[in-house]
């Protein structure tokens, strides 16, 4: 499978004051199979394959977690919130139902 | 079963090419899976309970929750979902969780969001795949139990795979 993995996130570029609320994009690579779609050709159930958490961390607090079934798209994409109080890292970690993990960070800055 | 299974699979032949990967969606009671069969008339599982299951029990109030997505998916394998909820996010003060649910997918739970007063504002965006037109729920949770939700019905151009 080539077509997994490159996440990518993607915070403000400019320096936020203490307090701001930051948008966080995600993006990564992944089929997001259900579990529920049979192959055309073999008429085999292809297995479920799917993102199931994504955790983002800012400042030592999981500030967010998603927990997603098959239902969110192929390729996901995700944003949402942090507030910004300190300059740092938020890292941003994928599990699959698989075991597979992929890990990626966007860095804020607070004037 | 059966009878229409046939030509429901030739109707939806066109759907590998939304998968892109050469596969043919398999969309609630239509081809192997008879336990799910009556979900095409009546949905088989009730969303009430699965809201008091994932965020507790009570009255949802309709408010502070929008979806903000046209009624209108032309693409049911990719459906833009911007969910905002309008509410502080104090220390003793926030919402807790968010749930999505598509009332008519074989699974309706899509995914189920947790903040935490670090997250500053109670609002995801994610895409989604519906099998066909459906009513969608988002549920929010206050940390004292408070239950808010926005439901719209969306019509779906072209089916996507269902959860």
């Amino acid at each position: 499978m080539a077509d997994i993995g490159e996440p990518k996130v993607r915070g403000p570029e400019k320096p936020l004051k203490k307090g701001e609320v930051a948008l966080i994009k995600t993006l990564i690579k992944h089929p997001m199979e259900s579990g529920l779609r049979k192959d055309k050709a073999s008429g085999e159930t292809i297995p479920a394959h799917y993102i199931e958490s994504v955790v983002a961390e800012y400042g030592g607090v999981a500030v967010v977690k998603a927990t997603w079934t098959g239902a969110v798209s192929k390729n996901p994409f995700f944003s949402f919130y942090v507030k910004a109080d300190k300059s740092g890292p938020v890292n941003v970690t994928w599990k699959d139902n698989k075991g597979q993990e992929w890990k990626e960070k966007a860095e804020i800055k607070v004037e | 079963m059966g009878m229409n299974s046939e030509s429901t699979l030739t109707r939806r032949n066109f759907l590998g090419a939304v998968g892109a990967t050469g596969a043919v969606c398999v969309a609630a009671g239509l081809v192997g899976m008879p336990s799910l069969a009556q979900a095409e008339d009546a949905p088989a599982v009730n969303i009430d309970e699965l809201v008091a299951k994932d965020l507790g029990p009570g009255k949802v109030a309709m408010e502070k929750v929008k979806i903000d997505t046209p009624a209108k998916a032309e693409n049911g394998a990719l459906v833009r979902m911007p969910i905002s909820v309008d509410h502080p996010m104090e220390k003793d003060n926030y919402i807790k969780s968010l749930a999505v649910y598509v009332d008519d997918n074989p699974k309706p739970l899509v995914g189920r969001f947790d903040f935490t007063p670090e997250s500053g504002k109670a609002e995801v965006e994610m895409r989604i795949k519906m099998a066909k037109a459906s009513q969608v729920r988002a549920v929010a949770v206050s940390n004292k139990g408070a239950l808010y939700g926005a439901y719209l019905k969306i019509e779906v151009a072209e089916g996507g795979c269902a959860g």
